[in-house]
């Protein structure tokens, strides 16, 4: 479903990401796991269209990105690290406007809508604008709007960040329910170790911008001679604490944290 | 088509939210009707160029429609460092679609702008040839809404944060404005400043709106039409090819 062969991308002369190759199979729950600028975000990223590669091939249900871009958008759906919402717009409204630029029927739209604002339990507050809302409600919100259509693939980019274990609960559950009746293919990042041991199939651990380890849970564990994913994991990356690249996309996490509180 | 609609009006939806801003907008074009319509009204007269207040009412209306519509598609930029641009990029809709559709939506805006300031001038005297005009104007306050828009698209698509904002108002902006028809006649000057103002689309606009409005015009309405109408088609271009570029 996924198949990516000696990708990297540099900034001048900062490579974010080196020559990584890996494949997800079609209905796979895959984890793509690693320290803070490891390279997650910006795999994701070429992954979804969103950037040019600088060398290595990608494809996405057998079509390259960066030649058919807007195929590929129709086989994803995507639910950022980052905000995303239109804050100037109500939760309805930034739903409704989700589902209209994903081609989701009317119909289907409004019950769908219904029920993901239900189960997310954001239906009360509907006709409030996002900017009203608090930091987890805005994540909610934006789980939800993920779900509004049925990709082939859906990639969660970190989407417990920020969330009561509640929610996070309800997460978890709706991507399983959703890989397993309607065999969606997952690829999804975090930084809880229990989450990925809790739903993964298949992890990579990248490190530096190249992979590091992939295999089963069990195979990791095996490999690196620990008992839990999170032993394996620092083992495998290390205990140093990483800096991220600094710039606007930490100007904007930092604005979003002081706008959550 | 659904989602030109659907961005479009999101514009829509966020202008209508924010009356305090609609009427701050209404605030400079405002102060230069009153502190230069009137205060520069005497000299103008003296020079035998007949009411300034009457001459500067299109010259106010195409700086409104030139900032706000400007803005409106630099807006990008607050789009992208808010998260939401990420958003109409990955969904499987031409890049193009989303373009045009931010684009009406920022033109509508900027021609709502436009005509509340209209509206404005004719409550501080400014008294408009003919009504049969109307269409015209309209027509006119379209054509360089697009133009502006298309043009603050294709700016707001190669900056990546709100830092370079001063930089596009003073560099661009306010050029832009100074250096067209919108304060002065275009007759009699300088050779320099002649040529700048022949090249600024600007000029072509407010021309346009003061050819539609009170039948005086130093390029001709078909001219204006014509310049206004290309450089929208060559802006326009100029805007998608951007926007299709943008990387995040």
């Amino acid at each position: 479903m996924i198949k990516v062969q000696n990708l990297s991308k540099s900034y001048g002369e900062l490579k974010a990401v080196k020559d990584i190759s890996f494949e997800v199979q079609p209905g796979e729950l895959f984890a793509f796991l690693g320290p803070n600028g490891a390279g997650k975000t910006t795999t994701i990223k070429m992954l979804t269209t969103l950037l040019t590669p600088t060398s290595g091939s990608i494809l996405i249900d057998g079509l390259d990105p960066s030649h058919h871009q807007n195929e590929v958008r129709h086989k994803f759906g995507i639910v950022f690290q980052d905000p995303s919402l239109d804050s100037e717009l109500t939760a309805y409204e930034n739903m409704e406007l989700h589902g209209v630029l994903y081609g989701v029927p009317r119909k289907v739209r409004a019950e769908r809508i219904e029920r993901l604002l239900k189960l997310f339990e954001l239906w009360e507050r509907r006709k409030d604008v996002a900017k009203k809302f608090s930091g987890g409600m805005r994540r909610r919100l934006e789980i939800a709007r993920g779900f509004l259509h049925t990709p082939k693939i859906l990639f969660l980019d970190e989407p417990t960040l920020g969330l009561d274990p509640q929610s996070r609960n309800q997460l978890w559950t709706h991507v399983k329910a959703q890989n397993e009746t309607e065999g969606t293919t997952v690829f999804l990042t975090t930084h809880y170790m229990d989450e990925a041991e809790r739903v993964a199939q298949r992890i990579a651990v990248i490190d530096h911008g190249a992979i590091v380890a992939q295999g089963t849970p069990a195979e990791l564990l095996a490999q690196t001679n620990t008992t839990s994913l999170e032993a394996a994991f620092l083992a495998l990356t290390g205990s140093a604490i990483r800096d991220e690249q600094g710039g606007n996309v930490e100007q904007m996490r930092q604005f979003a944290r002081a706008w959550k509180r | 088509m659904k989602a030109i609609y659907i961005l479009w009006l999101r514009e829509m939806k966020r202008y209508f939210r924010s009356p305090a801003q609609i009427v701050a907008a209404l605030g400079q074009p405002m102060l230069y009707m009153l502190a230069l319509g009137f205060g520069l009204g005497p000299v103008f007269a003296k020079s035998g160029h007949g009411s300034y207040v009457q001459f500067l009412a299109p010259g106010v209306m195409g700086m409104t429609i030139l900032f706000s519509g400007a803005f409106s598609g630099i807006g990008l930029v607050f789009d992208r460092q808010f998260g939401f641009l990420k958003e109409t990029l990955v969904a499987p809709v031409p890049r193009i679609h989303v373009m045009i559709g931010r684009t009406l939506g920022g033109a509508t805006v900027a021609m709502l702008q436009g005509a509340l300031v209209l509206l404005a001038c004719l409550i501080v005297g400014f008294r408009p040839a003919s009504l049969a005009a109307v269409p015209a104007v309209l027509l006119t306050m379209a054509l360089i809404s697009i133009v502006f828009c298309a043009f603050g698209t294709a700016i707001g698509s190669r900056l990546e944060n709100m830092q370079a904002f001063p930089l596009v108002m003073n560099f661009l902006m306010l050029p832009l404005f100074f250096l067209s028809g919108a304060l002065y006649p275009l007759d009699g000057l300088p050779t320099a400043l002649q040529a700048v103002t022949n090249v600024n689309p600007l000029s072509y606009g407010v021309d346009g709106l003061r050819a539609t409005l009170i039948g005086v015009t130093h390029f001709g309405l078909p001219l204006d039409f014509g310049v206004l109408a290309a450089v929208a088609v060559v802006f326009l271009g100029l805007g998608a090819y951007s926007f299709s570029k943008i990387q995040l």
